[in-house]
């Protein structure tokens, strides 16, 4: 991408923290979410869900179910043959309900349409489903076994947006593998002096945006409106207008504000199942998930690696080797490209002589996993930046000044054929180092930790927008990015008002609705602000050009905008439409990406208590390294938001399983951090060397930060003596750990 | 079987079912969707709402319960003198994304302030364990608390 716009010379709006444009509804409760709308005629939907991980449907008995009092319809997978009813936007492998078979306990296998939620819910209770066990794949390694039972034995259909290259046909259960070969690593590793080795596991986690999944859906003819809590109404559209054989543009999606997302309202979700539901009943439906629903509608991947990381023994980085196997659950969801993610960032950004990178994406009886705020590299962050601490450790070096000897500086090429590198990696770690006193003296069991990382931003570059300025001289932006807290509406005023020079409090941006915004790939992969952000730029730019030629045509003052309408249309009425577009240059391929490198840069401080294993976490700092900061108090809140979600993947995040079936599935017993979590001291640094392809050198930001806080706070309590393999660092992991090594005689007071 | 009660400073005589819960009743008897439905179990604080004047998680409070009760939500809370200085502390600390957890936040924070109970940095992390936040990571929330609370 190239942007067209000349940066002005000095910024008014843009730099500024100015307050969300959004914080008087939000205050005030009268912020719309999906939840809060009421739709005339609507119904309820209620879905039974799967009581176990594997099975065949022997029959399913409705009968009861229709005839209670208030039950509109229910639906089943017979109500599905007048259509595909396989969706998946990498992999087409999902059923709307479950058809024949149930892959994972909770999966959708019929749904409830009724004039109220009781009506609803006892109905579905009324159902009577018989089912007969089939074997269960509980993990990768059950999944890869020799022998293994397939979780789907459909063919690997490409989904709409599946963007990965060739899918061989499969015979096994895994669904998708990303490798990167570089280099002769047997021979760089026959000469390594230090070699680091080890195996790790990563647990299942939930996202937890506070508002969960909801879908309200209408079918009138082959006109299908949905308001849905998803981050990319537009992939969306495609996939229910595929499904249901209508055009693109029959599709009408709406996107109030969202309660949160982290990934976990990307791609398809209960959409389809809503759509199918409403179009039975012929009334329109609502389907709200509760927590235990959301659980199961999409998580972040659990995971197992194996790495090894080679060095010389004065700490000079050669070689490294990574295997993972990412249990992306019965279906695919996003794996295909979080493991592709993962993959990237797997070597971590240093100078190699060497290495291979095996990534899976593996087929379990698991609910499907998907996206979740910087995955891939919070996965194998944490792995990599421990084996380049234990390279300092044995080399006897600092870890800081093994990454100054070893970190890729900007220019230098990441990944073979892809964006070199846009940052200054070194300055960013010793930034956040100093932010966390290194170097200073501690007591005994605190330590400290850095680490480093790049993830593959930016998703596909393709976005549009539109500016009009009304004959009252107020803007609108139209825009489909959606606002999920990351602070967008805030954002793209400010730019829009950089741009044609107006006051940010006339500028109104609106929420997504496809009918009328114009299209935006996506809300996610930190993209908003970098690539929607150049169309809002581009489209302000626009109506800034065409003020510009009836100024410098009629003499009047450029910034005297009414006039300059009043002169253009000849009356108080009109409107200045600007138009921005940003699309992909190059083939624009993955292979060409990613559109930046968000940096994952962090630094942490933590206090073990040897009695207890409790990890305490005394400083965190994290480097927002977004070339341009449009609003610094919005990076600064996306650094300490993704800091404290770091804190509780490192620490106690978990979902727990046994033989398939989720344990722990409501907020009593999977813990999120609260107030108290809260470290003493955490510190975002902003870096702003206008090294990025956004607006005035902008890039995103919001993620890096999830990646790099566990991987320093692993660092750090391994500084502290206890070195760990596997996530979360609960209580009694780590005490058990502290007694092996108090075993081993490894142990220090 | 039907209850009075005021909400928002209004009497307000219903029906309700004996198992209704109050965060139904506000959301879809009177329209106030304010108060959110996330956890479900008392946990996140989304649906807070005061009864009496002290918060209530309305997801595990019968409707039946505030039979005679005074019931504030965030849009009652909006109305009076004192939100204007807990709607400038939010908003010049930028202490909300989402907005989700908002209404909850808020309407604790005005029960504790108005208790007078928050009188250290420690204190105001301890009393709001009960509302979570899963987009600030709370820093700007406390910013904002202790500046009203003329802690720190």
């Amino acid at each position: 991408m190239t942007t067209t716009v000349t940066r002005p010379a000095t910024l008014t709006h843009v730099g500024r923290s100015q307050p969300r444009r959004d914080a008087r509804e939000k205050l005030r409760g009268q912020a719309q979410f999906v939840g809060d709308i009421l739709v005339p005629r609507m119904l309820h939907g209620k879905v039974l869900r799967s009581p176990i991980a594997h099975g065949r449907i022997a029959s399913i008995d409705t009968t009861a179910a229709e005839r209670v009092a208030g039950v509109v319809c229910v639906l089943t997978g017979a109500d599905l043959r007048d259509i595909d009813p396989y969706y998946g936007h990498a992999i087409k492998d999902r059923p709307i309900l479950a058809i024949d078979k149930v892959r994972f306990h909770g999966e959708q296998v019929a749904a409830v349409a009724a004039e109220t939620p009781a009506a609803a819910a006892a109905a579905v209770d009324a159902i009577v489903v018989d089912y007969d066990e089939l074997p269960v794949v509980a993990t990768v390694q059950d999944a890869v076994a020799d022998g293994a039972p397939l979780v789907t034995d459909r063919p690997t259909t490409p989904g709409l947006f599946h963007g990965l290259g060739e899918l061989p046909p499969r015979d096994d259960n895994v669904c998708y593998r990303y490798a990167l070969d570089r280099g002769e690593l047997e021979a760089v590793l026959a000469r390594a002096d230090i070699v680091v080795e080890g195996e790790y596991t990563f647990p299942s986690v939930y996202q937890y945006a506070m508002e969960t999944h909801t879908v309200i859906a209408q079918v009138e003819g082959d006109e299908i409106t949905l308001w849905a809590t998803c981050q990319h109404p537009f992939l969306v559209r495609a996939e229910i207008a595929d499904l249901f054989g209508v055009p693109v543009a029959n599709v009408r999606i709406q996107v109030p504000y969202l309660g949160g997302g982290f990934g976990s309202k990307s791609y398809t979700k209960m959409e389809p199942l809503t759509v199918a539901l409403a179009r039975k009943a012929g009334r329109p439906v609502r389907i709200q998930n509760r927590v235990a629903e959301s659980m199961v509608t999409t998580r972040r991947h659990n995971m197992t690696c194996r790495m090894r990381t080679a060095a010389t023994a004065d700490g000079r980085l050669l070689a490294r080797e990574v295997e993972c196997l990412f249990d992306t659950g019965a279906y695919a969801d996003n794996g295909p490209r979080v493991v592709a993610t993962a993959g990237d960032a797997a070597p971590g950004p240093y100078r190699w002589a060497a290495y291979r990178i095996d990534a899976s994406c593996v087929y379990t009886n698991l609910a499907p996993a998907g996206s979740y705020r910087a995955f891939g590299a919070t996965h194998l962050q944490w792995i990599g930046e421990s084996q380049v601490d234990e390279v300092a450790r044995r080399a006897g070096l600092d870890p800081l000044e093994v990454r100054r000897a070893n970190l890729l500086t900007p220019g230098e090429e990441v990944r073979a054929g892809g964006k070199p590198l846009d940052a200054d990696l070194v300055g960013d770690v010793e930034k956040v180092a100093a932010a966390v006193g290194w170097g200073e003296e501690r007591r005994p069991h605190v330590g400290r930790g850095v680490s480093v990382g790049l993830l593959a931003a930016g998703a596909h570059p393709v976005s549009s927008a539109v500016c009009r300025l009304e004959a009252d001289g107020r803007v609108v932006v139209l825009v489909g990015t959606t606002e999920m807290g990351q602070g967008p509406r805030t954002v793209f005023a400010q730019i829009a008002a950089e741009e044609i020079g107006v006051d940010p409090e006339r500028v109104t941006v609106r929420g997504a609705d496809t009918r009328f915004t114009p299209y935006d790939r996506s809300t996610g992969a930190s993209r908003s602000t970098t690539i929607a952000g150049l169309a809002v730029q581009r489209a302000a730019a626009d109506i800034r050009a065409q003020l510009d030629r009836v100024a410098d045509a009629s003499g009047i003052d450029r910034g005297d905008h009414l006039a300059l309408m009043r002169k253009h249309f000849g009356f108080a009425g009109g409107e200045l439409i600007g138009r921005g577009e940003v699309a992909p240059v190059g083939t624009g391929s993955y292979a060409e990406g990613p559109v930046f490198w968000e940096v994952c840069v962090g630094a942490a401080e933590v206090e073990v208590d040897p009695e207890t294993g409790f990890v305490h976490v005394r400083r965190t700092a994290t480097a927002a390294d977004v070339g341009r900061a449009i609003n610094p108090q919005l990076v600064e809140r996306q650094d300490e938001g993704a800091t404290l979600q770091g804190l509780g993947n490192a620490l106690f995040e978990e979902m727990v399983y046994e033989d398939g079936l989720l344990l722990n599935d409501t907020l009593l017993d999977y813990r999120v951090p609260s107030f108290e979590d809260l470290p003493e001291q955490m510190t975002c640094v902003i870096v702003e060397n206008q090294d990025g392809p956004g607006p005035y050198g902008a890039k995103g930001c919001g993620e890096g930060a999830l990646a790099a806080v566990p991987a320093a706070v692993v660092n750090a309590l391994a500084d502290a003596g206890v070195p760990m393999s596997e996530l979360p660092l609960t209580p009694e992991r780590v005490w058990r750990r502290i007694q092996d090594l108090k075993e081993e005689g490894k142990w220090q007071q | 079987m039907e209850i009075a009660l005021s909400v928002n400073g209004r009497e307000v005589a219903r029906d309700v079912a004996a198992q209704e819960l109050l965060l139904d009743f506000l959301r879809d008897s009177l329209g106030l969707t304010g108060a959110k439905r996330s956890c479900d179990v008392q946990v996140c604080g989304a649906c807070t709402v005061l009864v009496d004047g002290l918060p209530v998680s309305s997801c595990c409070f019968l409707a039946a319960h505030a039979e005679g009760a005074e019931v504030t939500t965030i849009e009652g809370l909006a109305e009076r003198p004192e939100f204007a200085r807990l709607e400038e502390a939010f908003t010049r600390h930028a202490a909300l994304q989402c907005g989700f957890c908002t209404p909850g936040m808020l309407l604790t924070v005005s029960s504790l302030l108005a208790s007078g109970e928050l009188s250290s940095e420690e204190q105001i992390k301890q009393s709001l364990a009960g509302n979570l936040c899963r987009c600030t990571g709370y820093r700007g929330i406390l910013e904002a608390v202790a500046d009203l609370a003329g802690v720190g």
